[in-house]
């Protein structure tokens, strides 16, 4: 690679990242808090549909499992930063290391997403075996196993009542810096050896396998990778929202993370990221229509008719599996 | 490149693959019974007999897609019986299949790239931290990957999507895709298969070419007997799940049971194969 072409390759990122924390910091001082909320969503919508692609679009295992990483994210987030005062009084309960604990924000991301990629590891090994629908059911029951846990586990969740009252420490110089590292992440993954085998699988195991590829690995690597931003976004959104509830993390949620992914273009980064874009705007603008019309549920229905309207016409997404070509700098 | 010196042990073990009283069931039904083949380095092999012979199934317990009932597979000294695909694809065996498996949503390209992970890819951290081990093995990828475009012909289509290629072209780019595994022993699963007449004498030039080059042992599996007897230095004969007979192309073409196997007996007067 000649030093000119690095320079793109590094110019490619560089300058969209710096352009991202310019806008980031106009849309700061323009925007109102209600406003600047919804940029937050956005970002973390993007995290999502991002990471979600990872396990889904590239390496083709069909999870419905994200909103369950992002709640045991959220909820250790949640726990590492309440300070020891509201832990007191909380969850009295609490084992003592823990409650004396208080983690700095950042941190605490880091470590909820952690636990998220650990728990794809421990269920990765009997739920990885399983395909296509059969894989989509059983990460559908990770997702319920991992509510009613937290429903049940009263002395570290507080049950059914949830964590409230949480700190705002989510703004948008916490997600935009997270946004940046999902899409590096999972960009420099596709454009490299591991990525490669990971659509290899996705499109032919048999074959993959048959030219060394291990099954196994690959496919547990890219839960984990994507469960790891699912738990940070999880943990994102706990302190945006401020506030937790088991009920939080749903299987609507996985839907509409599924769709982004789907309407995007499977394995499609660019697609992904437009895509949460596009539904998380939409969604919020339909919400004043919904009020003053009382047509509640119109965005749904709408959403739902692009969704099948594109697997109509453009089964394969906005973008397919490719990036646009200008972006890449691969030869493939 | 791969080394063109013939990889054998001191000891001067030419055996290179050894199939020992191979069997496969499936349910009540015998596909194999009681296979066994030894292959020597380099040598090219091939492998006849009429539609559902057994043939591919053989294939598939040498790939390890298929684990045998009884017998047993050696791969040197080494007893790969029980051993995954990607785990023999690492010690030397790479196959094609009769009905094209590419990456279809892969460029050409990366369709071959995808064979070099096991041997040269490096893992996610030094992937995300862009050592210089990875841009050294992502350099080498691609370079190695021009030398296997080159070798079969397929530069001018390398950024082309592999399910859109014409069909001649996915053959050959899937053997392109085998050859980048590195392997001691190929099995192709009739290359020629829906060839016409000039494809197919371009794919035994191509065969020659590996043959030589690499000096790779190859085993094929073709109905196509033009292909078979141009390239092979020893035929076996396949029929109802059994060896039917083993020789020179010549004497194969001569024995009156392989005659019958393909033609029926004259009373019956019905063709199989092609």
């Amino acid at each position: 690679m000649t030093a000119e072409r690095r320079n793109t390759a590094a110019l490619r990122f560089v300058l969209p990242a710096a352009a991202a924390f310019v806008l980031a910091y106009v849309l700061q001082t323009v925007l109102d808090d209600y406003v600047m909320s919804i940029v937050n969503f956005v970002g973390i919508n993007i995290i999502l549909a991002v990471s979600l692609n990872i396990t889904n679009g590239m390496t083709g295992l069909f999870s419905l499992g994200h909103p369950g990483f992002m709640a045991i994210g959220g909820y250790v987030t949640a726990i590492l930063t309440l300070p020891a005062a509201r832990k007191a009084m909380f969850l009295p309960d609490l084992p003592a290391w823990l409650a004396g604990l208080q983690a700095p924000f950042v941190p605490a991301l880091v470590v909820g997403g952690l636990c998220a990629a650990a728990t794809a590891l421990v269920i990765g090994l009997p739920v990885l075996r399983l395909k296509g629908h059969y894989l989509a059911v059983a990460t559908m029951g990770f997702l319920i196993i991992v509510q009613v846990l937290i429903t049940n586990w009263d002395s570290v969740t507080r049950g059914p009542l949830g964590l409230n009252g949480l700190a705002d420490l989510t703004t948008v110089w916490q997600v935009l810096p997270w946004v940046l590292l999902t899409l590096y992440v999972s960009w420099k993954v596709k454009f490299s050896s591991l990525g490669r085998t990971m659509i290899a699988v996705r499109e032919d195991e048999l074959a993959a396998q048959c030219l060394g590829v291990n099954l196994f690995f690959t496919r547990v690597l890219s839960l984990a990778l994507g469960a790891f931003f699912a738990g940070v976004a999880g943990g994102l959104w706990a302190h945006l929202v401020t506030a937790i509830t088991p009920s939080s993390f749903s299987l609507i949620m996985a839907f509409n993370i599924v769709v982004m992914v789907v309407v995007g273009g499977s394995g499609s980064i660019t697609g992904s990221l437009l895509a949460a874009v596009l539904f998380t705007v939409l969604t919020e603008a339909f919400r004043p229509l919904e009020e003053h019309y009382g047509l509640y549920g119109i965005g749904e229905i709408l959403m739902a008719l692009v969704l099948i309207l594109i697997l109509i016409y453009r089964p394969g997404g906005m973008l397919g599996t490719r990036e646009p070509r200008f972006l890449v700098d691969d030869d493939g | 490149m791969l080394s063109a010196a013939p990889r054998q042990s001191e000891s001067g073990a030419r055996t290179l693959l050894k199939a020992e009283a191979l069997e496969k069931r499936f349910g009540g039904i015998t596909a194999l019974a009681d296979y066994s083949v030894n292959m020597g380095r380099g040598e090219l092999l091939g492998l006849i007999g009429p539609n559902g012979a057994g043939k591919t199934t053989v294939f598939n317990l040498l790939s390890g897609v298929f684990k045998p009932s009884a017998g047993r597979i050696l791969l040197g000294d080494r007893d790969i019986t029980a051993a995954r695909p990607d785990r023999r694809a690492a010690l030397g065996i790479a196959r094609t299949f009769q009905n094209i498996r590419l990456f279809a949503e892969m460029s050409v390209i990366d369709n071959i790239r995808v064979a070099f992970h096991m041997h040269r890819g490096r893992g996610l951290w030094p992937t995300l931290v862009h050592t210089p081990a990875f841009r050294r093995a992502e350099r080498e990828m691609a370079e190695r990957a021009a030398e296997f475009l080159e070798l079969l012909g397929l530069q001018d289509v390398r950024r082309e999507r592999a399910g859109n290629l014409p069909y001649g072209l996915q053959r050959r780019t899937e053997i392109a895709r085998a050859l980048a595994a590195d392997p001691q022993l190929i099995l192709l699963d009739e290359p020629a298969a829906g060839m016409n007449p000039n494809e197919t004498d371009e794919l035994i030039a191509v065969i020659e070419r590996i043959h030589h080059r690499y000096g790779l042992a190859v085993f094929l599996v073709e109905h196509d007997m033009k292909v078979v007897m141009a390239s092979c230095d020893r035929i076996q004969v396949l029929d109802r799940g059994r060896v039917l007979c083993e020789g020179r192309p010549a004497d194969i073409r001569k024995d009156p049971r392989v005659i019958e196997a393909y033609l029926g007996t004259p009373r019956k007067g019905s063709r199989a194969g092609s």
